[in-house]
């Protein structure tokens, strides 16, 4: 390449610690979301980045709903070692109590309770005023008019209509009481960024997304894992299957596909062939026409 | 190497392109767009099978509806506001900031174009050049884009016709003469037949020039970065151990490389750099949009905001410039009040001096306004509090641009570019409120030496400064404070509004530089009661930190004494006898603190007075005691 020039992933990277560093500096009570799936790998990796060589200025959340794979749970004990990191765990213990699961309540509600609502509360009982999180804007429709930063009223809604406009790298931290803004270091990357920086840098991931035998049951278009928690409806038998998981979610609601890609430069040459996109794999944007918009207004990520 | 290796390889060195659409509803943009994607192969397959579902019609899939993320706009048909799409081709990822071509949308065109690096707009070949296609062409020069990509749509719609587009250059390239953009480029499409943008029509053989996609492929516009001055505004200083300090930001423009003479401004301390540091190792430079961090040789004093430079390469420092600037915000400008500017690492207050003209964009004509109203574009000269370290647009588009934001309600109200500044006759002849106090510790004529003043009062001078809201009991601590003090034999005066408005200060009004002003000439003149010997009691709402913080630099850190007196607006109301909710209230006062201008309650007051429980009498013996236990009041022997 020609002297000065730099590439798109080392743009998205200097874009992504500007924001960060942006974040730190202005907010008094920042957090990061930290989901375990390879976003938040890729974003903890920018955070050390961004603050080298100090530790990182603000505690990472995790959103628990207790229906993560087990293979999650280990990675982030071993992430919040590994990067040092002050990890709050938070679960909306009120309705794990109370048997809160997709198969009774539906998806949406399960979310509801137990992703948006436990969201919003561990927020409020943190007081943070800025929350960063991993979504990208080619993921979803909704999302690609998203804001770097994204104001929230005093529950915690994103209004569409009414965005602040953001101009060059200028971004308005200003809050009031109560108010917040959430923040997406990694809007302009694509999966395909992900995987390559992830591949450039040797970010670890989940052992999740890597092809091996896996019991599952086949529902609609889904591979749905019969690990942990999940249920085998009537009707159907689990079978073994060569699979892989495109995201991480809850076990009983992210189904894997069909895959022998077993390391990340075979998942980057599987997704040059296959071209499905990825959050297909996630029963809950399915749900409703427009549910990610719906999701996000009442305060989802 | 493997195929996977050989692409990654290949992948990885891509560069980026960031490129803004823009035009009106029926023009076919998200068509435009639509094509671009599918034709370079990136549409996914599943969001292909989802449009076939709501396309209305069963015919080809509707392209469009890939694009027009929101519920309520896919309901109104139309785009109404920025989104961000991503492509790619082996060649380069594209990143499009998607802007709606209605006219009161001219907020999201400058906000989509603000980051790119080419725009294409969007014409009808049947209607021509419109009144919408010169406003995108001229927001695109405005926000100084360099690449101009003209895309003549429904051509299947004229027949193809050669005369058609020759029509449309002419009239266009007609109007860009006026504008500032370098390279401009007409190509004719068919966006719903896919010609010539991606692939070559065969339907227009006259037409010589590239494909909308070649364009985007081939433009050279690394070379529009500036790599000669050198602006590393300080983001964020990381402190790994108490000796270490790493000054992190983004390189706006130049070179940095270890060894480098800099320059720190506003401190003008010179040091060299020691290191350009990252995650990844030392490196041996860093350029633009380069995300680092610098450690120095030397430690001087750094902090976010600071400007690193080369010495012979500084930026303009002023608190006043002009700028070019869209108005965002749904509230009109008030150019009576005061802003907060967003510029490079800097937030500062700005005041609006005046507003030159505002440009009609269909004609480029100059209007004459007062003030600027939403997706008005206008030219505006500004005063910043301190100095703001910036270069005209034109010559970088990083340390020329700013935002505004209302501090009442937290919007981003406007959009600035500056620009080079006029001569100094020019220049708005108002006060100069924000200028660097003259040190209290100056070298004095006088023959009576301060510690024969304190001996023969009995006192160490000091300012008792009293900040609070309208009606929140100022006055009350103050005259209490004012006699308790005299009556133990200490020598007093108070400075109050009554006092300065009705002499010192009657040349001015209640704008936001004359209360400035105001302020500075109260501090002055407590300044010089101070050197006399007097203790002064000065009660002033005072609302901003910033101001209070100069007042006290004015007079003296060591001698500034800040009493809070602390009521909710509720109380306040309540026990207001000067009328000024009221007044307020019907809409005849405006800028008055903790109703329409933010009150910003002292941090870290010397004593904070909660009126609406503490006799005042208590208060009073409160200060007192704090006085002394400062030292301030000495032992009075009892008058003779």
């Amino acid at each position: 390449m020609p002297r000065y020039s730099i590439s798109h992933l080392m743009q998205l990277e200097a874009e992504s610690i500007h924001v960060m560093r942006e974040v730190a500096a202005e907010f008094e009570r920042p957090v990061m979301l930290y989901s375990v799936g390879k976003d938040s790998s890729v974003m903890l990796h920018l955070a050390r980045k961004a603050f080298y060589p100090q530790k990182l200025p603000f505690p990472l959340m995790h959103v628990d709903t207790g229906y993560k794979f087990e293979e999650m749970y280990d990675f982030r004990r071993r992430m919040a070692e590994e990067y040092e990191a002050d990890l709050i765990v938070y679960r909306n213990e009120e309705a794990i109590a109370e048997g809160a699961n997709p198969y009774d309540l539906g998806t949406q509600r399960c979310c509801g309770l137990l992703k948006t609502q436990a969201l919003l509360d561990g927020l409020r009982e943190g007081r943070f005023d800025a929350a960063l999180g991993g979504a990208r804007r080619e993921e979803e429709k909704s999302r690609a008019k998203e804001r770097f930063f994204s104001f929230r009223d005093r529950f915690g809604q994103w209004d569409p209509k009414n965005q602040r406009p953001e101009l060059w790298n200028l971004y308005n931290c200003r809050v009031g009481q109560e108010e917040s803004i959430r923040v997406f270091p990694l809007s302009n990357w694509t999966e395909l960024d992900i995987w390559m920086y992830i591949h450039r840098e040797n970010i670890p991931v989940v052992p999740l997304y890597f092809a091996r035998e896996r019991e599952v049951v086949v529902r609609g278009e889904q591979l749905i894992p019969v690990e942990g928690q999940a249920r085998v409806l009537p009707g159907e038998t689990p079978r073994s299957m060569v699979c892989r998981f495109r995201t991480l979610g809850c076990s009983p609601c992210t189904g894997a596909v069909k895959s022998s890609a077993n390391s990340v430069e075979e998942i980057i040459e599987e997704m040059m062939v296959e071209r499905i996109s990825e959050r297909s794999t996630r029963i809950i944007d399915h749900d409703q026409e427009g549910s990610m918009e719906l999701k996000k207004r009442e305060g989802y990520f | 190497m493997t195929d996977i290796q050989t692409f990654l390889k290949q992948n990885e060195d891509k560069e980026l392109l960031r490129f803004s659409t823009a035009g009106s509803v029926d023009d076919g943009k998200s068509t435009l767009i639509g094509r671009l994607l599918a034709d370079s192969k990136n549409i996914y397959e599943d969001h292909l099978a989802s449009l076939k579902e709501l396309s209305r019609k069963d015919e080809a899939p509707d392209l469009a509806l890939l694009l027009d993320g929101l519920k309520a706009e896919r309901e109104q048909g139309i785009t109404i506001d920025v989104a961000y799409r991503y492509f790619s081709t082996p060649r380069r990822k594209f990143i499009i900031a998607d802007t709606p071509g209605h006219e009161q949308y001219t907020r999201n065109m400058a906000t989509g174009a603000s980051g790119a690096n080419l725009a294409i707009v969007l014409v009808d070949a049947r209607n021509g050049v419109l009144t919408q296609t010169r406003r995108h062409a001229f927001i695109t020069s405005l926000l100084g884009i360099q690449h101009l990509v003209v895309a003549v749509n429904k051509m299947d719609m004229v027949d193809f016709s050669e005369a058609v587009f020759d029509e449309i250059r002419r009239v266009f390239l007609d109007y860009a003469a006026k504008l500032n953009v370098s390279d401009i480029r007409l190509v004719p499409v068919s966006a719903l037949l896919g010609d010539n943008v991606v692939e070559k029509s065969g339907r227009m053989p006259w037409y010589h020039g590239q494909t909308v996609l070649d364009i985007l492929e081939d433009v050279q516009f690394l070379t529009d970065r500036n790599l000669v001055d050198l602006r590393f505004p300080v983001q964020y200083v990381i402190r790994p151990h108490q000796n270490a300090r790493y000054y992190a930001g983004s390189v706006l423009s130049g070179v940095v490389r270890p060894g480098d003479e800099v320059l720190i401004m506003p401190g003008q301390n010179r040091t060299r750099v020691k290191s350009v540091s990252s995650f990844d190792g030392d490196l041996e430079e860093a350029y633009p949009p380069m995300s680092v961090s610098l450690q120095l040789e030397d430690e001087v004093d750094v902090s976010r905001g600071d400007m690193i430079v080369h010495p012979k390469n500084l930026p303009h420092v002023d608190r006043r410039f002009e700028a070019m600037m869209v108005w965002m915000g749904e509230a009109p400008m008030d150019p009576s009040r005061h802003y907060l500017i967003k510029q490079t690492t800097q937030t500062a207050r700005v005041s609006i001096d005046h507003v030159d003209y505002r440009i009609d964009v269909d004609t480029l004509h100059k209007v004459d306004v007062s003030r600027l109203a939403l997706n008005d574009i206008g030219r505006v000269a500004l005063t910043s509090n301190r100095p703001l370290f910036h270069d005209a647009y034109q010559n970088n588009r990083l340390t020329g641009s700013f935002i505004l934001v209302d501090y009442l309600t937290n919007h981003t109200v406007a959009a600035g570019m500056i620009i080079d500044r006029l001569p100094e006759d020019r220049v708005p002849m108002d006060v100069d409120a924000g200028s660097e106090p003259r040190a209290s510790t100056s070298k004095r004529a006088s023959l009576v030496n301060p510690d024969r003043r304190i001996a023969r009062y009995g006192q160490k001078p000091c300012t008792i400064w009293i900040t609070g809201l309208v009606g929140s009991g100022k006055s009350a601590v103050t005259f209490g404070l004012e006699e308790a003090l005299y009556e133990e034999g200490y020598s007093v005066v108070v400075l109050d509004s009554s006092v300065v408005r009705s002499g010192l200060s009657r040349d001015l009004g209640f704008s936001a530089a004359d209360q400035a002003e105001n302020l500075r000439r109260v501090a002055e003149c407590a300044r010089v009661l101070n050197d006399a010997g007097l203790i002064v009691v000065a009660s002033f709402i005072s609302p901003s930190a910033e101001g209070r913080r100069q007042v006290a630099e004015r007079i003296g850190t060591d001698r500034y004494v800040e009493v809070f007196v602390d009521a909710s607006l509720d109380w306040c109301r309540k026990h207001d006898t000067t009328g000024c909710y009221a007044k307020s209230d019907r809409g005849l006062l405006r800028n008055l603190a903790g109703v329409d201008y933010p009150y910003e309650k002292p941090r870290d007051p010397a004593v904070k007075v909660a009126s609406e429980t503490d006799p005042v009498d208590r208060s009073v013996s409160r200060v007192v005691a704090v006085l002394k236990e400062k030292g301030y009041l000495l032992t009075i022997p009892p008058a003779p």
